[in-house]
């Protein structure tokens, strides 16, 4: 491997050698005619937090995976401490004290959280003297970094922000000194999301070193020292955050200007559209996880549901849409009620003018092994042709009409759908769904990994949509999204809908005590059980939000 | 991993994996002392040197066509039917049924009927599993084994206790009458005297034609294999899994059934005993070489068929190579195309990726 380091200029000042936990020099790696990462230069100061921001693509993931060892890079030279070394795999680099914490947990559901951390890292054959070491060093641990568990709680059983805090105690066990954190708040509640970066100011004074991966340029904002921007597999730019912008870094992201937020005008409601009614819905294991839900959405106004991912919002959705059966209650539409039983209830909600845009595009809105065009028909494939025959060509011409108005990319409506990036797939589920002229839209998570011009480009199809006088029900985890969105906000907690808010004058703060339905002005709230329909239907949305507690 | 080219997906892929099992083949002949190049020469000739030979290849090929189709239907809708064995063993009875009840009426107005009936019976067998699976969530690969034996000794008491006319030795149904059975080639064409080729060869490529359609032409087709991709897509788009599993089973057991018009209609005139004998799992075997594609079934079916024809000639015509050395050579296809299919996928993928990345 050479090391000769072109860009010793691009250092940034005053850094020296001695200082850096982390040094990778002209990175480079290939995924067939891909070039993931181009002669990437990174520093990273030890005890800092340093924020890696960039596009889905732009290569963050595969850098961090080099670093962790999950690849090779093709050419170049990683420095751990000053020292050049090939980290072969992700034992090598715990070895070498850079711990990861993933997007998606690598705990056992029914391990406590002790086996859990120890699992991988045990002493002997013999588990108990592990055990005790770990327990000891388990409260070390909680009381340095303020990461408190229960050691022997079972990982289901834990909150999804404390089962991160046992994947972030698994690497500190470990001996982690560097610690990648890939997207950490993307599965927390805003609360949750705080208490974790009181955790990695923690752990930064304490001499760790953080590595953060994200997209959320608040988040960045907020707790790094330092950013470095990545743009089709290439490093832009190093930036103190203290002397950058989010405007900046949007910028750097995309290559160009991008509006963050969202532009509309006032909303001109009309009549119910959707009216749901004391529904019922049970998940796979028979609980009860929408419990007597009523709301309506009128014409020509977006209903945005807030709310913690595994609040219900799944089967909300699923069931309006007529994938999952309901306990008990009425979804009408337009008045009329809609059948939906039965496992082909989808098509009815559709053929009655319910369009769904699914907030799992790749598990239910694309078969990705599909061709794009296939794809562009999936739901609405008995309007093509008449009789068992399938007018392929009329579906073909259709793909190219949304393929030409969503600027879905690359324009190939015979390339399979697994091949698209996620921004393009969520466009192509997205014109499907809003070209068929649907009186309803309902919309579940519209931008989760998608990158930031296409995301402004889904919240302006979306609003052209309420203002061509569609209804439109938004269930997002993103608050931002919701907030930006929606003309009225309800929050769904454990099921239930526990108030409502207008968007323009919410605050942050009590959404997010709203959502996890520790509200102080909880007990202030309609009881759920009586009349839910005309208390929440029906109020005006100053009330009983709890907003009068500011 | 890369995607490969399409023609070295579904063409260079498939032959290098037969010629790699003909080449552990021919080690295996070289270690009995004979040779693997004559042995090939026989097995060639003995299926399509001469017209005899050349049908009775056909008549395999015929069976194994519809057995694989039987599997090809059901696995696009993601369903793995095993069970195509019983499903023809079950259309038998469907086609001697109507065949005795009609016995003496001309061919040309039984034909149809026996497809129809067959089709019925073995639809019903299939169906049972496809419900199971359906609205018990029983493995459907389970219970179409299970349905396999349960179907051979359903069999095996009708024949013997049923249909076994009274004082015939033989476990067979009442033979049909010369008008009533299928016409075979032979009739017709010189060329295939002595052989059991009959017209349902020609159903068999119209069958091919017709699942290509039916999969990729038809809203029903994209339903199934919506299904098969992606259940839970499949649900989103308002498809029922449950009935489709139903229907599409229903259908592959409606496709394993024609095997039974070739046999006990075109060749036997009578319902015998394991008639089948195990066409339906050499459809298995077709189905993955022919990867679910009807051209490729009907190509997967016609290797099969000269293995079969191919190979007792060899196994008589050859010392030392014994039936059960066929056997091992087919079982040697089965493993380099089926279980292994993809070992070479991974080399072919770095062959033909590699100048692609080096241009960007």
């Amino acid at each position: 491997m050479t090391s000769l380091n072109p860009s010793a200029q691009q250092r940034p000042s005053g850094a020296a050698a001695s200082d850096l936990a982390i040094e990778l020099v002209g990175i480079n790696k290939h995924f067939g005619p891909v070039h993931a990462n181009r002669d990437i230069h990174l520093q990273i100061k030890r005890g800092t937090v340093h924020g890696i921001v960039g596009e889905n693509g732009a290569g963050k993931s595969t850098l961090m995976s080099i670093l962790y060892g999950f690849y090779t890079a093709e050419s170049g030279e990683i420095r751990v401490n000053g020292t050049p070394q090939a980290i072969t795999d992700s034992r090598h680099a715990l070895k070498l004290g850079i711990g990861m914490v993933h997007q998606h947990f690598m705990l056992v559901d029914n391990f406590t959280v002790l086996e859990n951390v120890v699992l991988g890292a045990e002493d002997s054959s013999l588990l108990a003297p592990t055990l005790t070491k770990a327990r000891a060093q388990l409260k070390r641990l909680a009381t340095d970094y303020g990461l408190t568990v229960d050691p022997d709680a079972v990982i289901e059983n834990l909150s999804v922000g404390q089962q991160q805090r046992v994947e972030i105690l698994k690497a500190l066990y470990r001996g982690a000194e560097t610690l990648i954190l890939d997207e950490p708040t993307g599965v927390l509640t805003p609360n949750e999301a705080d208490q974790l970066f009181e955790v990695i100011r923690t752990l930064r004074d304490e001499g760790k070193t953080v590595i953060l991966i994200t997209h959320k340029l608040r988040e960045i904002m907020a707790i790094t020292d330092e950013v470095s921007v990545m743009r089709q597999g290439a490093m832009v730019k190093t930036l103190e955050t203290k002397s950058t912008s989010p405007g900046e870094l949007a910028e750097l992201m995309v290559g160009r200007r991008v509006l963050l937020r969202v532009e509309k005008g006032p909303a001109n409601p009309g009549k119910i559209m959707l009216d749901v009614e004391n529904l019922v819905v049970t998940d796979d294991f028979k609980v009860e996880r929408v419990k007597n839900v009523s709301f309506s959405v009128r014409a020509g106004e977006i209903v945005g549901i807030a709310g913690v991912a595994g609040n219900g919002q799944s089967e909300l959705l699923e069931s309006i849409s007529g994938m999952r059966d309901q306990q008990s209650g009425v979804v009408r539409l337009n008045g009329v009620p809609l059948s939906l039983e039965g496992d082909d209830g989808a098509s009815r909600a559709r053929a009655a003018g319910l369009a769904h845009v699914p907030e799992d595009r790749l598990r239910m809105g694309l078969i990705t092994n599909f061709s794009e065009w296939e794809n562009s028909i999936l739901g609405y494939e008995g309007k093509y042709g008449k009789g068992l025959g399938l007018d392929i060509a009329a579906a073909r011409e259709a793909a190219d009409a949304y393929i030409k108005k969503f600027d879905i990319r690359p324009p190939n409506k015979d390339l399979k759908t697994a091949n698209f990036s996620g921004g393009n797939q969520q466009k192509i589920v997205l014109a499907r769904e809003m070209e068929r002229n649907p009186d309803v839209l309902i919309v579940g998570q519209p931008t989760r990994g998608v990158d930031i011009g296409a995301i402004e480009f889904i919240h302006n199809q979306i609003i052209k949509m309420r203002d061509a006088g569609k209804a439109i029900l938004l269930v997002s985890v993103e608050l931002d999204e919701i907030r930006s969105l929606s003309d009225r906000i309800l929050v769904l907690f454990d099921g239930q809908i526990v108030g409502e808010a207008d968007p323009a004058t919410a605050d942050e703060t009590e959404l997010g005590l709203l959502m996890t339905g520790s509200h102080p002005s909880g007990d202030k709230l309609p009881p759920h059980e009586t009349p839910v329909q005309q208390t929440l239907v029906e109020m005006s949305p100053k009330n009983n939000t709890g907003r009068d507690t500011n | 991993m890369r995607a490969l080219p399409r023609w070295v997906d579904i063409l260079l892929l498939p032959v290098l994996n037969v010629v790699l099992a003909f080449l552990v083949g021919g080690l295996i002949v070289l270690a009995v002392g004979q040779n693997p190049l004559q042995a090939v020469g026989i097995m060639l000739y003995g299926a399509f040197g001469y017209g005899s030979g050349f049908g009775y290849t056909l008549y395999y090929t015929t069976d194994f066509i519809f057995a694989g189709l039987a599997v090809s239907l059901a696995y696009h809708a993601g369903l793995f039917n095993i069970g195509p064995e019983g499903q023809a063993y079950i259309g038998g009875l469907g086609v001697i049924l109507i065949g005795l009840a009609l016995n003496g009426v001309s061919w040309m107005f039984v034909f149809p009927l026996m497809i129809i009936c067959g089709a019925a019976f073995g639809a019903a067998w299939a169906f049972v599993p496809g419900y199971l699976q359906a609205k018990r969530g029983s493995h459907i690969v389970i219970t179409t084994i299970l349905f396999n034996f349960i179907a051979a000794s359903l069999m095996s008491f009708l024949i013997t206790r049923v249909l076994k006319p009274a004082g015939v030795n033989s476990d067979e149904s009442a033979p049909l009458d010369a008008l009533t059975r299928v016409p075979q080639l032979r009739s017709f064409i010189e060329l295939f005297k002595n052989s059991p080729v009959n017209i349902t060869f020609f159903l068999a490529i119209a069958a091919l034609g017709f699942v290509y359609w039916l999969i990729w032409h038809t809203k029903f087709g994209y339903r199934v294999r919506a299904l098969g991709h992606n259940p839970t897509a499949a649900n989103y788009a308002g498809i029922s899994n449950q009935k489709m599993i139903m229907i599409v089973m229903a259908m592959a057991g409606a496709l394993a059934a024609m095997v039974a018009v070739n046999n006990v209609g075109g060749v036997q005139g009578r319902l015998i005993l394991n008639f089948v004998n195990g066409a339906g799992f050499v459809g298995i075997a077709v189905a993955f070489m022919g990867r679910a594609h009807p051209v490729g079934v009907g190509l997967s079916a016609l290797l099969f068929g000269v293995l079969y024809q191919g190979g007792q000639e060899l196994a008589f015509q050859m010392p030392g190579i014994t039936r059960e050395m066929i056997v091992t050579l087919q079982a040697l296809v089965i493993l380099f195309t089926g279980a292994m299919g993809d070992m070479l996928r991974a080399p072919l993928a770095r062959l033909f990726s590699a100048p692609a990345g080096g241009k960007q």
